[in-house]
């Protein structure tokens, strides 16, 4: 309605090169840019060129090759350890992407399982993980995972958990909502009448009907959960040092920032923000795609 | 209405009631939590004598309840780093936390509206692409690296900014900028949608066919009610922002709460942390409960509903 209100309005215009890029069909860059951060956390220890943990104390603070004073040993220069940038940006990409990975179906499995069995089941039991949820997204995501890291302690396994518990909130709420609609279509139906156990009905009727829901909720996530990562570490409760972790490089990088040593807190943030970009593109592509009643959302 | 108010109260008491479980389970489920209530290096007859004062050996139904008792009494706790009560910490930063939040809240709406009201006035065209972008890039980079830049930029390269600590308002200006980043997008999306579903009403229609130019059309008509759904996202965003900053308030040290719950995490001091979250959560339960409340009062229709 609105945009045909507007064509009566205005002249039309052609859509801008940003649009139809947008807009486009397939988001062929972002996806390209996440599959080649794939192929360097799977391929960490054959593209590195230093180790990433072990630097050399004669070679710290090289600027990056480009700049004077930097030589192409250290083709992104060195850390305050004589680490080389290049090699943990690399190992880093790897922490980014099994924690974000991890996360993310962890937490999926628990939301949409929670969700499925409240929307489907009703009664007392939805009551109770609908209360529960509603509590947990009451708390900010950050302050309730600072908290359960605080707990916890740092290791990246703990952060996998702590994520996962932070945000199976999201999926429960919108994976509920599809299975109340759900439950009342006639295949649904059918199978109470055919004599189905609830949890056959749920697990094979349900379930195959929300998981596009649940993709697209996991690549939207993808972003968030990758972000929420590398605060975690740069506030030193996430990832333990000496992991090259991009958050943890760029709480390094915060300590020397005023000296003028852009590439250590510059070059890690450009990582995490290429990575969440692309991440974010291809959800709402998917999004379009597989599930157009969440065009709404 | 009084019931509908009744009903909303009994929520918010419950969602205060299972956030105070979460957080008393999360913390005896994850370990003992005397190792969390004593100071580091703690000898083994310190650890005994924590059990006993606090009673982590009773049953955890009584633990819970003297918990909540203590909780009931404003009582978060003594911090080990400061010797001061919790609360006293918490209530002295909250100031500067709001001060921030509010220059922080003014700066997203100021960039959040318009660029959504030029979006959806040219919906396809090159606003709204680059309001996209803008929108894209705002959920997409983390704040603290934004306020890293900043510093890069306007403290070390131009020197005109002051990169940390507070006091004027030079030391507002970046915190805020990066603090607000996020929540303009999120303001822009919400404007642009909120508008491109007024202009599509009846009533504008009307003022078009009545011949009213564009300009008062939009400035008129449909500002005025596409700015309510926005407004009440912010109301909420505010609390939201007053907790999220922890990650701003240490990259610019500034003295607010978020910079409390990062020294807590830093010096171990546990009852900061746990003061802070609970406090975190109860803010969001009870503005929720009075933005609820407050939409019943405006609009009828969503107290008859239930």
């Amino acid at each position: 309605m609105a945009i045909q209100t507007e064509v009566i309005a205005l002249p039309p215009r052609a859509p801008s090169r940003l649009a139809s890029f947008r807009l486009g069909d397939f988001p062929l860059i972002p996806a390209l840019i996440l599959v080649i951060v794939a192929l360097v956390a799977i391929f960490a220890n054959l593209l590195a060129p230093h180790n990433p943990e072990i630097g050399s104390l004669t070679a710290r603070f090289r600027p990056p090759v480009w700049q004077t004073g930097g030589s192409t040993k250290y083709l992104l220069g060195t850390d305050q350890l004589g680490r080389d940038v290049l090699s943990r940006l690399i190992f880093g990409a790897r922490v980014s992407m099994v924690v974000g990975f991890t996360a993310v179906i962890f937490a999926g499995a628990v939301g949409t399982t929670l969700g499925i069995i409240s929307g489907y089941l009703g009664g007392w039991v939805d009551q109770v993980i609908m209360r529960l949820t509603d509590t947990w997204l009451a708390l900010p995501a950050l302050t309730f995972a600072i908290f359960l890291a605080a707990i916890v302690g740092p290791s990246m396994w703990n952060i996998v958990i702590i994520l996962g518990l932070t945000y199976w909130t999201r999926y429960a709420r919108v994976i509920r909502g599809e299975v109340l609609s759900l439950k009342e279509r006639e295949f649904v139906r059918l199978a109470i009448v055919a004599g189905c156990s609830k949890w056959t009905i749920m697990w094979r009727h349900i379930l195959p009907n929300i998981i596009n829901s649940a993709i697209v909720l996991g690549t939207l996530m993808l972003g968030v959960v990758i972000i929420t990562e590398a605060t975690l570490s740069f506030l030193g409760i996430g990832v333990p040092p000496p992991e090259a972790a991009w958050g943890l490089m760029l709480s390094d990088g915060k300590q020397s920032l005023m000296v003028g040593r852009w590439w250590l807190s510059v070059l890690p943030g450009c990582c995490i923000m290429l990575m969440v970009l692309s991440a974010n593109l291809l959800g709402d592509w998917l999004r379009v795609k597989l599930d157009p009643q969440l065009r709404q959302l | 209405m009084k019931q509908y108010v009744i009903r909303r109260v009994g929520y918010c008491l419950l969602s205060l009631f299972l956030l105070s479980v979460t957080i008393f389970f999360f913390v005896r489920v994850t370990g003992d939590p005397a190792t969390l209530l004593v100071e580091p290096g703690a000898s083994e007859a310190d650890i005994a004598a924590i059990h006993q004062q606090f009673g982590l050996d009773r049953p955890l139904l009584v633990q819970y309840g003297i918990f909540m008792a203590s909780l009931a009494h404003g009582d978060l706790g003594q911090s080990f780093y400061y010797r001061t009560p919790v609360m006293e910490l918490y209530l002295s930063r909250l100031p500067n936390s709001l001060y921030l939040a509010a220059v922080a809240m003014t700066l997203s709406l100021l960039i959040g509206i318009p660029s959504g009201i030029l979006a959806s006035v040219r919906v396809g065209g090159f606003w709204d692409s680059a309001g996209k972008t803008f929108t894209l890039l705002g959920l997409s980079l983390p704040s603290f690296w934004v306020g890293l830049v900043l510093i890069l930029v306007f403290s070390v390269y131009l020197g005109w900014l002051p990169s940390s600590g507070a006091g004027t308002p030079l030391h507002l200006i970046m915190p805020a900028f990066a603090l607000g980043w996020y929540f303009a997008a999120a303001h822009m999306r919400l404007t642009r949608s909120s508008m491109l579903e007024v202009l599509g009403s009846e009533y504008v229609k009307l003022a078009r066919l009545k011949g009213l130019p564009q300009s008062l059309v939009i400035a008129k008509h449909a500002f005025k009610n596409a700015l309510i759904p926005v407004l009440t996202l912010a109301g909420i965003n505010l609390v939201i922002m007053v907790n999220v900053a922890v990650v701003v308030e240490v990259v610019f040290a500034w003295p607010g709460i978020g910079r409390l719950l990062y020294e807590g995490i830093t010096f171990r001091d546990f009852p900061v942390v746990q003061g802070v979250v609970l406090m975190a959560g109860a803010m969001i339960v009870v503005v929720n409960l009075l933005i609820d409340i407050l939409y019943a009062v405006i609009d009828p229709r969503i107290r008859l509903e239930s």
